[in-house]
C-alpha cells in the first residue's frame, strides 16, 4: 500500500443518521419510489375497478344504495336473450375486425418497409384514423351510413347509376353489423400498422439478404423469416387490440346506440344502457364484469401462445 | 333534434342579454311589465322570509334553441337585481342531467335546485322539500294545473307536491299542408284507418311521412308510445301489471307494421335528428315532432326553408281509439333539495321565474318549444298569432305519460330507456319476428323492471 491510499484508509466517514439510513435501506427506498405510481393505480384503477365488480354483486340503482344480492344479476342475465346476442355481437365485431385490422394493417406494414418518397410523411398522415378522437370519427361514419345522405349511396346511385335505392346501411342487422366492423377497421388499421412496421424495422437485413442468397422466394422469406420474428410483437399488438375491440364503445354507440332492435348491441354499449340509461347500475356492472372472463382468456391466448418463443427466453432457435 | 338559429338572430339575442345586464340598477328594482294577456286571479302570494346572505346554486337542462337560455338568464338576472340573491344556474347536457342529480340528491351536497326530467322527482321525494305552498298559490293564480302537471308534481294519488312543474315538451304531428292537400285530406285524419290511407298517399305521391323506430330516445318512444295508445293498448294497467299481452297490442303491430311500408326506408336507423333532417331535405311529409323542425326553418336566411316553414302544419296526433289524442309532454320539474341552506330564498327563486313577467316572455320566445303547466298560459297571444303553434299550447293537457295508467315509477323510466315498446315494434315491422313472439320478448323485458303479473 503507498502514501496516497493509506491517508484514505485512516479517513473516518460521519456517523450516519437514522433517516440517512432509513433512505439508503432498500425495501424503504422501493416502496417510496413506488408509492406514487401505486397510489394512482390503486386510486384510479384498483378502486373503481374493485367498486365495479362489487355493484356486479348489489342491486344498486342510480338514486338508490343496493344491498348484496350474490349472483342473482349473473342470474338473470344469463336467462336474457338481449345479453347473450350482446355477447354473441362482441365475439363477431371482435373476431372479425381484428382479422381486418392485422391483415391490413401487416400488409400496410410491409409497403411502409419500403423505401417510398415522402416516407416520413406518409407514416404520419397513415395515422390520423387513429389520433382523430373516436366520437368524431364515429360522427363522420353515421353520415356516411346514413339512409337518406350518405355519400356512397349518393355516388352509387346518382352520379354512378348503379342502383335506384340509396344502400340501407344500419337497417338490417347484418348490414349494420358489417358496417360497425369496417368502421372499425378504418380506424384501427393505424395501430397495428405502426406497431408491425417497427417490428419489421428491427429484422435485420442480413437475414433477408441470407435468404436470398439461398434463394428463396418472396413468400418463402415471408414465412420463415417476416412471421417468426414478427410474432413477439405481433402477439403484443394483437392482445392490445383485441382489448381495445372487445370494450369498445364509443363507435356502436355513437353511430347505432345498440340498434336496429338490439342487434349491434355491444356488452359495453349495453352495460351502458342498462345502468346509466335505464339506472340499473348493478346489472349494468354485472354485464360489465361478464366481459373479464373472455378478456382474460384471450390475453391468455394470445399473449402466451404467440409471444413465448424459446428464443426470447434465450433458449436457442424455435 | 337540432337547433338552428341564425348567427345574425343569435347575435341580437345576446345583444338582448348584455342589454337587460346593463340596465342600471334603479330600472332594475322596477317591476317589469306584466304581459296583458295571461288572466290572473287576485291571489296574496305567500311570503318566504329569504335568508340573510343567500345565494343559490341552481342546474337545469342544456339549450336547443337559444332564447330557451337567454331569457332564462335575463330573469334570473332580474331576480338578482330584485332581491339581491346571487343565482348561478348550471346548464348540462341531457344525458348527463339525470347521473348528476343522483349525485346530488346522494351527498346531500352540489346545487339547492334542480330542473330535472322524468320521474327523478318520485325517485327522490324523501329528500326534497314539499312545494304544496307554492303549487296552490301558482294553481289559483293563473287557472290551475294541467293534468299532467299534476301527476309529475304530485306523490301519486295524492296532492302532495314534491317537485314543481316548469314545462313540457311534445311531439304533435308535423307535415306539409301542400303535400296532405295533394294526397286529398285537409287535416290529419283522426280516424286510424284514414291515416294509414293518408300515408299510402302520400307516399304514392313521393313524399312519404317518416318515424323513427331505432334507438332514438325522444323520437321513438313518443311514435311507439302513440302506436300503443292509439290502438287502445298500454304496457301497464293501473295496479301497476305488464299489460302487453293483450289483442289490442297485436293490432297495434299489425298496424305499424302495414305503416312501415309507406315510411320513407330507413327510419330503423334515424336517432332523434334524423326525422328533423330528412324533413328540412324535403325528403318526407309527415312525422311527429317537437317545434324544432318548423323553428329552425322558420329562423333559416335560406327562402327555400321558409317556403317550407310557411307550408308546414301542426295538430295533435291521430286519435285512433283513444278519447282525447294520446299525446305524452315530457315534464321538467323543479326539485329542490332539504340539503339547501335557503330554501326560502330557493322557493322565491322558483316563485319569481313563474310569474307572468318572466315566465310569460318566456315561454313567448322559446316560440312553443316548451308548453306551460298552469291553464292561464296558454291564453297568450302568441300561441294564436301564429296559429301553427296551436298544438303546443295545450300539450301538458294530457294524460299520458310513460309507462301509463300505471304508477310513474323506475320501472316506467327503465322500461322506456332500455327501449322495449320501441324494439317489440321494429322487430315486427322488419318482418323479424311475429306479433306473438314479440309481445313475449317484451312481456319479459318488462317484467324485469315491473315485477311478474
Amino acid at each position: 500500500m503507498d502514501a496516497a491510499v493509506q491517508t484514505i484508509t485512516t479517513f473516518h466517514p460521519r456517523e450516519d443518521g437514522w433517516l440517512t439510513r432509513l433512505f439508503d435501506w432498500k425495501p424503504f427506498l422501493v416502496a417510496l419510489c413506488m408509492l406514487p405510481t401505486a397510489g394512482l393505480l390503486l386510486v384510479f384503477l384498483t378502486y373503481p375497478l374493485g367498486l365495479g365488480v362489487w355493484l356486479a354483486f348489489t342491486d344498486t340503482t342510480i338514486g338508490q344504495p343496493g344491498h348484496w344480492i350474490g349472483l342473482e344479476n349473473f342470474i338473470s342475465l344469463s336467462n336474457d336473450p338481449v345479453f347473450w346476442m350482446a355477447v354473441t355481437n362482441t365475439i363477431f365485431y371482435t373476431a372479425s375486425a381484428t382479422v381486418g385490422k392485422f391483415a391490413l394493417g401487416l400488409w400496410l406494414a410491409l409497403l411502409l418497409n419500403h423505401h417510398i418518397p415522402f416516407k416520413a410523411f406518409v407514416r404520419a398522415i397513415l395515422l390520423l384514423p387513429w389520433i382523430v378522437p373516436t366520437v368524431l370519427s364515429a360522427i363522420a361514419w353515421w353520415w356516411i351510413y346514413d339512409p337518406q345522405f350518405s355519400i356512397i349511396s349518393y355516388v352509387v346511385v346518382n352520379v354512378l347509376h348503379l342502383k335506384t335505392n340509396y344502400i340501407n346501411f344500419l337497417g338490417t342487422p347484418w348490414h349494420a353489423r358489417w358496417s360497425l366492423v369496417v368502421a372499425n377497421i378504418w380506424r384501427g388499421i393505424p395501430f397495428v400498422a405502426i406497431t408491425l412496421l417497427a417490428g419489421l424495422q428491427t429484422i435485420s437485413p442480413s437475414l433477408y439478404e441470407a435468404a436470398l442468397l439461398d434463394g428463396a422466394s418472396g413468400w418463402q422469406q415471408f414465412r420463415r423469416i417476416t412471421v417468426p420474428m414478427l410474432m413477439p410483437i405481433l402477439a403484443i399488438v394483437l392482445t392490445l387490440s383485441i382489448l381495445f375491440t372487445f370494450s369498445d364503445f364509443q363507435l356502436v354507440y355513437a353511430i347505432t346506440r345498440g340498434g336496429p332492435f338490439n342487434t349491434t348491441h355491444l356488452m359495453a354499449t349495453l352495460a351502458f344502457q342498462r345502468a346509466i340509461d335505464g339506472s340499473e347500475l348493478g346489472e349494468g356492472a354485472a354485464i360489465a364484469v361478464a366481459m373479464i372472463p373472455f378478456l382474460v382468456v384471450a390475453t391468455l391466448v394470445s399473449f402466451f401462445g404467440l409471444g413465448r418463443r424459446k428464443w426470447m427466453q434465450g433458449e436457442g432457435n424455435d | 333534434m337540432t337547433s338552428g338559429i341564425s348567427r345574425r338572430d343569435s347575435l341580437i339575442l345576446g345583444g338582448a342579454a348584455l342589454g337587460a345586464a346593463g340596465v342600471p340598477v334603479i330600472g332594475a328594482r322596477a317591476q317589469a311589465p306584466t304581459p296583458p294577456d295571461v288572466p290572473m286571479a287576485d291571489v296574496k302570494p305567500p311570503t318566504f322570509p329569504v335568508e340573510k346572505g343567500a345565494r343559490l346554486h341552481v342546474i337545469r337542462p342544456a339549450k336547443f334553441i337559444d332564447p330557451d337560455q337567454v331569457y332564462w338568464d335575463i330573469n334570473t338576472k332580474r331576480f338578482t337585481d330584485t332581491t339581491g340573491i346571487p343565482v348561478a344556474v348550471n346548464y348540462i347536457s341531457w344525458e348527463d342531467l339525470r347521473p348528476q342529480t343522483a349525485v346530488i340528491a346522494n351527498t346531500g351536497a352540489g346545487a339547492d335546485i334542480v330542473f330535472g326530467w322524468a320521474i327523478d322527482p318520485f325517485l327522490y321525494e324523501t329528500k326534497l322539500v314539499g312545494m304544496n305552498d307554492l303549487a296552490e298559490y301558482l294553481g289559483k293564480k293563473y287557472g290551475g294545473w294541467f293534468d299532467i302537471a299534476k301527476l309529475y308534481g304530485t306523490r301519486w294519488k295524492t296532492n302532495y307536491w314534491h317537485s314543481l312543474p316548469i314545462g313540457g315538451g311534445s311531439g304533435p304531428t308535423v307535415y306539409r299542408i301542400s303535400w296532405v292537400k295533394q294526397a286529398g285530406y285537409d287535416r290529419i285524419p283522426d280516424n286510424l284507418d284514414d291515416f294509414m290511407t293518408l300515408c299510402r298517399k302520400l307516399k304514392q305521391i313521393g313524399h312519404p311521412c317518416g318515424f323513427s323506430i331505432g334507438h332514438a330516445v325522444g323520437d321513438a318512444n313518443g311514435f311507439a308510445e302513440w302506436a300503443l295508445w292509439a290502438n287502445g293498448a298500454q304496457v301497464v294497467d293501473p295496479e301497476g301489471r305488464v299489460a302487453l299481452d293483450s289483442k289490442e297490442t297485436v293490432a297495434a303491430l299489425k298496424y305499424v307494421a302495414e305503416l312501415y311500408k309507406y315510411m320513407i326506408p330507413g327510419t330503423i336507423a334515424w336517432n332523434d335528428s334524423g326525422n328533423n333532417k330528412a324533413y328540412a331535405a324535403g325528403d318526407i311529409g309527415l312525422t311527429f315532432n317537437g317545434v324544432s323542425i318548423y323553428y329552425v326553418l322558420k329562423n333559416s336566411p335560406d327562402p327555400t326553408l321558409q317556403a317550407m316553414a310557411k307550408d308546414t302544419m301542426h295538430q295533435a296526433v291521430p286519435q285512433g281509439l283513444a278519447k282525447r289524442s294520446p299525446m305524452t309532454a315530457g315534464p321538467m320539474n323543479a326539485m329542490l333539495f332539504k340539503h339547501s341552506k335557503y330554501p326560502n330564498a330557493a322557493k322565491e327563486y322558483i316563485r319569481f321565474l313563474m310569474e307572468a313577467p318572466q315566465y310569460g316572455p318566456w315561454l313567448a320566445k322559446c316560440y312553443g318549444y316548451w308548453s306551460e303547466p298552469l291553464k292561464s298560459y296558454a291564453k297568450m297571444k302568441f300561441w294564436t298569432e301564429d296559429p301553427k303553434l296551436a298544438p303546443y299550447a295545450n300539450a301538458m293537457d294530457t294524460i299520458y305519460y310513460d309507462g301509463y295508467a300505471g304508477p310513474i315509477t323506475a320501472a316506467a323510466s327503465a322500461v322506456v330507456a332500455n327501449y322495449t315498446v320501441v324494439d317489440m315494434f321494429a322487430a315486427v315491422a322488419t318482418g323479424n319476428a311475429t306479433p306473438q313472439s314479440a309481445i313475449r320478448t317484451a312481456v319479459r323485458e318488462a317484467e324485469r323492471y315491473y315485477g311478474k303479473a
